[in-house]
């Protein structure tokens, strides 16, 4: 503590004003940058889904036009996935990995810098074509292909802007693999001596890992896109059967990144929750070991069940058999991490901060996310769920209230040692309540009517699932309202409203993020520190 | 509109603090909540796999969350204000892995069963291929039992009138409608009970034999779906997929589907109405088809410009108002209201022509469409909303189009 103090001398020539963020190299304001990045693009993705519930509010068309409605449903799941979660935990391993294992920065610091501008800009002309679209700027103007983007709707029969979006999904890809070059790097490299890889905080082995399938898979994705852009523009099929070409294969291709992708947006959770309830259950983690392998095998796993999203495309017998056993098996590991967070807690001596509520919340959600993967992986009866709104609530269910959730008990965690105030109390209270109960009025109706047989991506639908529509509507509508009191939170604490933090902002946390004090001076062990 | 906002909360609300009983409308046939057992043997076992598979997650779920829950009650601090050490247990670990693992084996079984049984479509009666199109369903009778040669093929669109569809409350910028007062006057109709299920021409089957379905698309994918047969394949362009069903004798009836991939603006409104009946009296149907086939094409002319526009304005709304609005004020297709290329001497064989072979976006209707029906939808293009041109054009200009 003290060693970091008297290095801060060194620094004085910081740069204050709109340059530090523009050329900032330091790995708290980056992921300070990134975190609130994802949180605008929480609430503009949020804006969309508003749309989109809105029209469905009722059978028939009220509001907007099909083709719009299409639009708003392609744009909220692009910005969802790869503006609000992708960056966000970005933003979160900018911040706490570098304070966890001992480093003064990330390893890498202009790309760092660069890997988060890129970002704004990708999503900057990929909204671009939005507006375009609102304001009367062509028919169809944006995306309209849902964020799947399947060939050859998004080829032959894409929008204009489809380029705009292939652009955009280069831009973000090329940000994700520096961030997770600058993960991989500064994990190897500037850990404090005496920081073993199997002493190091799940979270950053849990990144570490992500970091891994980062980049294995968004080259391949860099690599759907380019071949689409080139089979509109360019002269190639690719995916154009009348050409020669395969548009299964742009589904293999697609989830061959799109299933580790699920992965990538969830291990990080993993970590943040492993490190939030034994803080709270004052016991440490059960199964340290366990865990870490359970994520590795995941990892792994999750490079051999991508066709699971494609079993009504019809594959032969033996690869949807493969498939389905694969993707059977992958539920293990993950039960693996449910039980050893309930062991954890078995014994323990709890209390329930906002944290600790978000956490627990998360391993219930998450769990009920995985029951329903679990169902989805019984291929003859995918063959009546696939595109109904059971995936949709299956994967709502592990994104918004398994992803989201954890990066809302990462945020109340956290914030004490980035802000140097502890979030407010009553307006943390009120948002998980009010989010928990939303969440579940919003997305587990939609069990109901996804097996009652309402197909995903409809603009309006037949009669009998008019109720559970009306009542998934008005859980979206507070869902989206109540996050507006996240934003207070965070807008007190940015402003260093509230109760002083103490170094050690929560009795039971343990790890070398609490030794430095609260708020966490600009500079970090410069000096790094001896772990025993 | 089906019922106003407030009629819906009500109902909604009451449907809620009753729930488990059926919901209050009027679908006890139509599950408003669970999957369907549907008629077929396949749909059953897939519904009963359903069932067991539901019931496995729904015991785990409830043991974890009892676990967490009593662990939240009795392992607080005020409770519990030592906490233990422990942080591992072998024996424990390994118990959790296999457990599960051997439940996984349980349910993989009957699912590997299933599965062999639906990759069976051998032996079928009846072989129907299936198209999709942009946004309709074309049905094409291939082989009925000796009959190697029907040449029965046939649209089949959504049925449900526009005016029960859109119901727009605002106009303008983001919301490309008109106001409920343009497009449907000031009241809104009411909702037929299939409702944006119901085709135009349903696909005909009979009961008691099988039959096999080879599934394609002409343009982008599109999944064929008829919940209670069981399951969906998708129609994917330059693939033919296989699928079969077999509706036994005594379930005769309508049964709906709809598409399920995303193919572009009415993705919703592409329905399947699958009309299953007796074998006598699908033979029936199926003879008189393929003498509707056989028939030369109607080339009896228009008398009146009148009689002309009365058929044009019901074929529009069944094949173009979809892309081309119900006042042709456009779309995902050009305007007609007052264009120039609806108006304009000059493009009226053009006209002709784009609608028998298509042009980019726009299908081909050569095939679909009589020359009767293609020669009246161009002269109600040129005649409705203003346009006035006055231009008749009879089956025989068309007949004679090269
Ligand atoms: C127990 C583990 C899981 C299993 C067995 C599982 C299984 C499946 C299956 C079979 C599907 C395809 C359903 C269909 O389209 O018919 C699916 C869809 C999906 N899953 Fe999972 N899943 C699991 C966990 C997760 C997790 C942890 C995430 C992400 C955090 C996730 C995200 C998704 C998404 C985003 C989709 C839908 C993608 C789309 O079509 O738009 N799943 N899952
Ligand atoms: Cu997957």
């Amino acid at each position: 503590m003290s060693t970091a103090a008297a290095h801060d001398d060194h620094h004085h020539h910081a740069p204050t004003g709109l340059k530090r963020w523009l050329f900032s190299t330091n790995h708290k304001d980056i992921g300070t940058l990134y975190l609130w990045f994802s949180f605008a693009m929480f609430l503009a993705g949020g804006l969309l889904a508003m749309v989109i519930r809105t029209e469905l509010l009722e059978p028939g068309m009220q509001f907007v036009d099909p083709e719009f409605f299409n639009q708003m449903t392609t744009v909220h799941g692009l910005a969802m996935v790869f503006g609000a979660v992708m960056p966000g935990f970005v933003g979160l391993a900018n911040w706490m990995i570098p304070l966890m294992i001992g480093a003064p920065d990330m390893a890498l610091p202009r790309m760092n810098n660069w890997s988060f501008w890129i970002l704004p800009f990708a999503f900057l002309i990929l909204l671009s074509s939005v507006f375009m679209s609102a304001f009367g700027a062509g028919n169809p103007a944006a995306p309209n292909f849902g964020w799947t983007f399947y060939a050859p709707l998004s080829t032959e029969y894409g929008p204009a802007s489809t380029d705009l979006f292939i652009l955009s999904v280069h831009m973000m890809g090329i940000s994700s693999i520096m961030g997770a070059i600058n993960v991989i790097v500064t994990v190897f490299n500037l850990r404090a001596p005496g920081m073993t890889l199997m002493k190091m905080p799940l979270f950053v082995w849990t990144w570490l890992i992500t970091a891994f399938l980062l980049i294995a898979v968004m080259p391949v994705l860099a690599g759907a896109v380019t071949m689409m852009l080139t089979d509109r523009h360019f002269g190639t099929s690719f995916f154009n059967a009348a050409g020669g070409g395969d548009p299964v294969l742009f589904q293999h291709v697609f989830w061959f990144f799109g299933h580790p992708e699920v992965y990538i947006m969830i291990l990080p959770a993993f970590g943040i929750i492993s490190a939030i309830i034994p803080t709270f259950a004052r016991k440490p983690l059960f199964g340290y070991a366990s865990m870490v392998y359970a994520t590795a095998s995941i990892a792994l796993l999750s490079f051999v069940v991508w066709a699971h999203h494609m079993f009504t495309v019809g594959m032969p017998l033996a690869g949807t058999l493969f498939f389905m056993y694969m993707t059977m098996l992958i539920s293990v590991p993950t039960g693996v991490k449910v039980f050893n967070w309930v062991a954890t807690m078995w014994r323990g001596s709890m209390t329930f901060e906002l944290p600790m509520k978000w956490a627990i919340a998360f391993v219930i959600l998450f769990t009920c996310g995985g029951l329903s993967g679990l169902m989805l992986a019984i291929t003859p009866v995918d063959f009546q769920y696939h595109d109904t709104y059971f995936v949709v609530a299956h994967f709502h269910y592990v994104l918004v209230s398994g992803a989201v959730f954890s990066m809302f008990a990462a945020a109340y965690y956290w914030l004490p040692k980035w802000s140097g105030v502890m979030p407010n109390k009553l307006l943390g209270e009120l948002h998980f309540w009010s989010s928990l109960i939303s969440v579940n009025l919003l997305f587990f109706p939609m069990h109901f009517v996804g097996l009652a047989g309402m197909p995903r991506r409809y603009a309006d639908y037949a009669l009998q699932f008019a109720d559970y529509n009306f009542w998934i509507s008005i859980g979206g509508f507070w869902f989206g309202l109540s996050q507006l009191l996240f934003l207070a939170v965070c807008v007190l604490c940015a402003m260093k409203k509230g109760e002083k933090a103490p170094a050690r902002s929560w009795e039971g946390a343990e790890g070398l993020e609490w030794e430095v004090p609260s708020p966490a001076p600009f500079h970090t062990y410069d000096t790094p520190p001896v772990v025993k | 509109m089906q019922s106003t906002l407030f009629h819906r909360a009500a109902v909604g609300l009451t449907s809620l603090m009753i729930s488990g009983m059926a919901v209050a409308s009027d679908w006890t046939e139509r599950s408003n909540e669970n999957l369907r057992p549907g008629v077929t043997g396949v749909s059953q076992e897939v519904y009963d796999l359903h069932t067991t598979i539901l019931w496995i997650v729904t015991i785990i779920g409830l043991l974890v969350f009892g676990l967490i829950l009593v662990s939240m009650i009795r392992h607080r601090r005020s409770k519990n204000p030592n906490p233990s050490t422990f942080h591992e247990n072998v024996f424990l670990e390994v118990l959790w892995t296999v457990v599960p693992f051997v439940i996984l084996i349980a349910m993989a079984v009957p699912a590997t069963r299933v599965l062999i049984e639906l990759d069976d479509s051998s032996k079928a009666e009846l072989t129907v291929k299936v198209t999709g199109h942009r946004w309709k369903w074309e049905y094409e009778y291939l082989t009925y039992e000796d009959d190697n040669n029907i040449g029965v093929s046939y649209m089949s669109n959504l049925a449900t009138p526009a005016e029960q569809i859109n119901n727009p409350v605002l106009a303008g910028g983001l919301f490309p409608y008109g106001t409920a007062q343009d497009a449907v006057g000031s009241e809104f109709p009411e909702k037929d009970k299939n409702y944006n299920l119901e085709a135009d021409n349903p696909l005909v089957l009979p009961s008691g034999q099988k039959v096999r379905f080879l599934i394609t698309a002409a343009d982008v994918i599109h999944s064929f779906w008829v919940p209670d047969f069981g399951g969906k394949k998708d129609a994917i362009p330059g693939f033919v997929n296989e699928t079969w069903t077999v509706v036994p004798e005594g379930k005769e009836g309508t049964y709906y589907g709809q598409c399920a991939e995303l193919c572009g603006k009415n993705h919703a409104f592409m329905p399947i109405e699958a009309k299953v009946v007796s074998q006598e009296e699908f033979k029936t149907w199926l003879a008189e088809k393929k003498e509707e086939a056989a028939a030369a094409p109607d080339l009896t002319p228009f008398a009146d410009l009148d009689e002309a526009m009365a058929l044009g304005e019901q074929t529009y709304a069944g094949a173009c108002a979809v892309c081309h609005g119900n006042n042709g004020q456009g779309g995902v297709g050009v305007a007609f209201a007052g264009s120039d290329f609806a108006t304009n001497e000059e493009h009226l064989d053009e006209h002709i022509d784009v609608l028998i072979n298509g042009r980019a976006a726009m299908p081909a209707f050569g095939a679909q469409l009589s020359p009767r029906e293609i020669a009246a939808v161009v002269t109600y293009e040129r005649n409705a909303w203003g346009n006035d041109t006055g231009d008749l054009i009879q089956p025989q200009d068309v007949q004679d189009h090269e």
